[in-house]
């Protein structure tokens, strides 16, 4: 009896393997190549689509992971690689001071479009929503960092490193300077330390909670100092001065550690790869981590990821070819971010614009300040991007890409265009809701006027490319629509009635 | 006599048992909802200890050579203990005997993270417990709100929800005005079996209802503090002016993760803090519901006692919070700070468990059972008059 069960079970789980094998190899249909693109990059055109359908589920994701760019394509502004001036903020005047916090903002807010215009216009999504979820990882935040040049350099490295080695890059990030200054690494002095950095460093960046203790913070903040800043060109400095040389004990191991030699020992713990993976799960995959299925592959990835000494495609590719994310019950169970409801709809409505400044404020507004994660934890994200506020947000921004379709009565002149309540009435009332947008002056105003003018949406042009509203459907959401649509609805109102559809906040 | 414990460990004196059977088993179905509960939370965890400075504790002085509240400086209030100077303007609420300072207000084996911290006051759960919703969610689900309220727990001005998380009937909201000409893009809608549709769903059926029920505007002749927590204070004001009821509202200011150059960032928080409860008191006045209304600060640990070498203060414990209203006795609550007993991480000891605070305002103030929302008994404290 025993041996019958176990001859069924094995053959069971061969049939099983036969079957994920065959679906491996299968050709990817339209729909697939979809949720692909779409869980891997924003929102995709039919055409990104049809590069991709065809191809199998290797093909495919090894076709994503090769080509993933490592640098932006987009011209940063002029002043990334200007020498940073140390602000003395306390002998200003009050208008100095006003001023300084003027040109903070809108280098801020330079910064930021720079990095939308990368994100609306990347060949290769994945370098971006990875940039993303680094920044998101390893946050520091423009808002306390205030060197717009630092945040820039610490952006250029997540995405040298996003699809790189992970190990690296923690080593990297540690002596980034935005991040020396973000968790006060050059406050850490010996005798006198600043547990800041080493409490993060462990329960975000690599083990999770639960998997030290208070002692290993205070001790591994003493490994930490000396790690300082030139304060002039704010590179990344080593001041032997400040370094405590005595003998540290952390996570059960005892030397002479210093900085680096502690997060090797954080790398060496299993702990650190199942954190890492388990969050890219939640970004690609599921919220659920938890049910047997699930767990089992995270461990099965997180084993590969340690296996390859962290390189980030090993353990992507292990998310994007696993039967989990292929699921059908995996399809539709993920929040769109802001950032990918925003650029996901301008890239694949085909939104067209000049300045992608209003998309920077759209996020922003439904709360997701690109530079500004909220705290070192980052966004939260998962269903706690929607809340009655931020839906209601998000149909309003669909709803006035509707009211910008270039069908509608042209107008050029821009009082009229922010009387109408379009795009361009993204005004004061709103921006200032955004940390510093107050603070851009008229002219950084006047620019976001010109700048919402600018986006326009051609809606006949879109929808032209399908045949009826079932493709059009498919090409919008991930599952059925949740409200009933009236069977006359076409055109234009179809493609609104689809985007303010609760199934559109869905990936 | 400022020194006394007023905490009440007999559970024989808690305001259910005392009422008769009748009224007990009226009130088991719904709480005093008529009472309202606004928290405030202070993001980041603020600094307890210059908060209401125990002046008259040399140790103080000693830990905080270059940080610590000079004595001329301290809003005194007893002989040991006074206002940082930016609570100021909350003087006038003190010496009416409307606000109440628990003082050592935190929870067995504190955690020092931030985010678990917080976690663990907005679920009310234990130090070693992981609880997915928050507190004020799991009361609303035992004791619904009455049909005609406009939402059980609306939170102004923040994205995230807190207490309410996955409350039955939860809104967020920025301003009132906003939130009632965008509510036309929401649409009722049934239940999905996809978690996060239905997630979205409920928003929606929220918003609907929320939007139902914000009928009025109230022209308050209160000055509102400018700026964001002003802002909230005026939204919050104007949903409680409403003749549909809520029953909590949640407000938050942040920025008191104050590792360096502290005593200017505090200094500011502080007077913003006060600013805005005093106009939130003036308004509740102005509408008639000061005398149902009780506000309670919270912030998810304290900080440490002993100043760092930027000028700030790393991670602590137990700090004190601030309960006020019209109804409120005012007074020290709690235990003193207990400076010269601090762990071996240098924090202090907590002397009331912050679910105290929340069986006060279950048990007292709602009357409403604490079990299903609180692991284990917690009896409350008696700061609520008749």
């Amino acid at each position: 009896m025993r041996i019958l069960r176990a001859t069924l079970g094995g053959l069971s789980v061969l049939v099983l393997l036969g079957l994920q094998a065959a679906a491996q190899a299968a050709p990817l249909g339209a729909e697939d190549a979809r949720h692909l693109l779409t869980r891997s990059g924003f929102a995709p055109t039919d055409g990104e689509v049809r590069q991709y359908a065809g191809l199998s589920r290797d093909e495919a994701v090894d076709r994503l992971l090769r080509g993933a760019r490592t640098e932006a394509k987009t011209q940063p502004p002029a002043w990334v690689n200007e020498e940073f001036e140390r602000p003395r903020v306390k002998e200003m005047s009050p208008e100095e001071r006003k001023e300084y916090q003027r040109a903070l903002a809108v280098r801020g807010f330079d910064l930021r479009a720079w990095w939308m215009s990368e994100i609306l216009t990347t060949p290769t999504p994945l370098t971006e929503r990875m940039t993303l979820f680094w920044h998101n990882h390893f946050v520091s935040s423009l808002q306390k960092v205030r060197v717009p040049q630092a945040m820039y350099r610490q952006n250029v490295l997540l995405r040298r490193c996003a699809l790189g080695n992970f190990g690296a890059m923690l080593h990297a990030v540690a002596k980034d300077p935005a991040m020396i200054i973000y968790l006060d690494s050059a406050t850490n002095r010996k005798g006198a330390p600043n547990e800041n950095f080493a409490r993060e460093v462990m329960e975000l960046f690599t083990l999770g909670e639960g998997h030290y203790s208070e002692q290993d913070i205070k001790e591994a903040a003493r490994a930490y100092t000396g790690w300082s800043l030139e304060p002039r060109t704010v590179d990344f400095k080593w001041r032997p001065f400040f370094h405590d040389d005595g003998v540290k004990t952390v996570l059960g191991k005892s030397g002479n550690f210093d900085g680096d030699a502690v997060l090797d020992i954080l790398l060496a713990q299993p702990a650190t790869a199942e954190f890492v993976v388990k969050k890219m799960w939640m970004e690609f995959v599921s919220p659920d981590t938890e049910t047997p299925a699930n767990r089992a592959e995270i461990q099965r990835i997180a084993a590969q990821f340690r296996g390859s000494h962290y390189e980030i495609k090993t353990a992507l590719s292990g998310i994007f070819n696993s039967p989990r994310f292929w699921a059908p019950e995996n399809r539709a169970v993920l929040v769109k971010s802001p950032v990918e409801l925003v650029a996901g709809a301008v890239r694949q409505l085909g939104v067209g614009y000049g300045d992608p400044l209003p998309f920077v404020y759209a996020t922003a507004s439904l709360g997701q300040n690109l530079m500004a994660p909220p705290n070192v934890r980052g966004w939260p994200g998962g269903d706690v991007w929607i809340n009655s506020t931020t839906l209601l947000g998000r149909k309003q921004f669909i709803e006035r890409l509707m009211r910008v379709d270039v069908m509608r009565e042209p107008s050029n002149d821009l009082q009229s265009l922010a009387a109408e309540g379009g795009m361009n009435n993204m005004r004061r009332n709103e921006g200032e809701k955004i940390q510093g947008a107050g603070r851009l002056g008229a002219e950084g105003r006047e620019r976001l006027i010109r700048a919402a003018a600018s986006i326009q949406v051609d809606s006949q042009k879109y929808l032209a490319q399908f045949s009826g509203p079932l493709p059009l459907t498919q090409s919008l959401l991930p599952g059925s629509p949740a409200n009933p649509l009236p069977t006359d609805l076409a055109g234009p109102p179809l493609l609104k009635a689809l985007l303010l559809d609760p199934m559109y906040q869905l990936k | 006599m400022n020194r006394r414990i007023f905490l009440q460990a007999a559970a024989g004196a808690c305001a259910l048992s005392a009422l008769p059977g009748w009224a007990q088993s009226a009130l088991a179905g719904g709480g005093n909802f008529g009472n309202l509960l606004i928290l405030v939370e202070l993001k980041g965890a603020n600094d307890g200890l210059n908060t209401v400075v125990p002046f008259a504790d040399s140790t103080y002085y000693s830990l905080r050579p270059r940080i610590g509240v000079k004595r001329e400086e301290v809003v005194q209030l007893s002989e040991r203990a006074g206002f940082h100077p930016g609570l100021a303007p909350l003087l006038p609420l003190w010496k009416s005997g409307q606000l109440a300072i628990i003082e050592s207000v935190g929870y067995p084996n504190a955690n020092l993270s931030h985010f678990r911290s917080i976690e663990i006051w907005d679920t009310a759960s234990g130090a070693n417990e992981y609880l997915h919703d928050g507190w004020l969610a799991r009361a609303f689900a035992a004791n619904p709100v009455p049909k005609g309220y406009l939402a059980d727990g609306v939170v102004v001005g923040s994205n995230d929800m807190g207490p309410i998380e996955n409350a039955p009937r939860s809104v967020a909201l920025v301003n009132t005005e906003q939130f009632l000409r965008q509510a036309k893009f929401a649409e009722r809608g049934g239940y999905a079996k996809n978690p996060a549709l239905n997630h979205i769903l409920q928003v929606e059926n929220n918003i609907v209802e929320a939007a139902a029920g914000l009928n009025g505007h109230f022209d308050f002749k209160t000055q509102f503090p400018a700026g964001p927590f002003g802002n909230q204070v005026k939204t919050a004001a104007q949903v409680a002016a409403n003749k549909s009821g809520v029953a909590a509202l949640r407000l938050s200011l942040g920025g008191f993760d104050t590792h360096q150059n502290q005593p200017n960032t505090h200094a500011n928080l502080m007077k913003t803090l006060a600013e805005g409860l005093v106009a939130l008191q003036a308004s509740l006045q102005e509408i008639g519901r000061w005398n149902n209304t009780l506000v309670m600060t919270y912030s998810e640990f304290g900080r440490r006692p002993r100043e760092n070498q930027s000028g700030g203060t790393d991670h602590g414990t137990a700090a004190p919070q601030f309960v006020m209203g019209g109804r409120i006795k005012g007074g020290f609550y709690g235990q003193a700070p207990q400076l010269a007993r601090l762990d071996g991480n240098g924090n202090l000891p907590y002397a009331v468990d912050f679910r105290d605070l929340y069986a006060t305002v279950l048990e007292r103030w709602w009357g409403v059972p604490t079990q299903g929302v609180l692991g284990s008994r917690f009896a409350g404290i008696d700061l609520i008059r008749a």
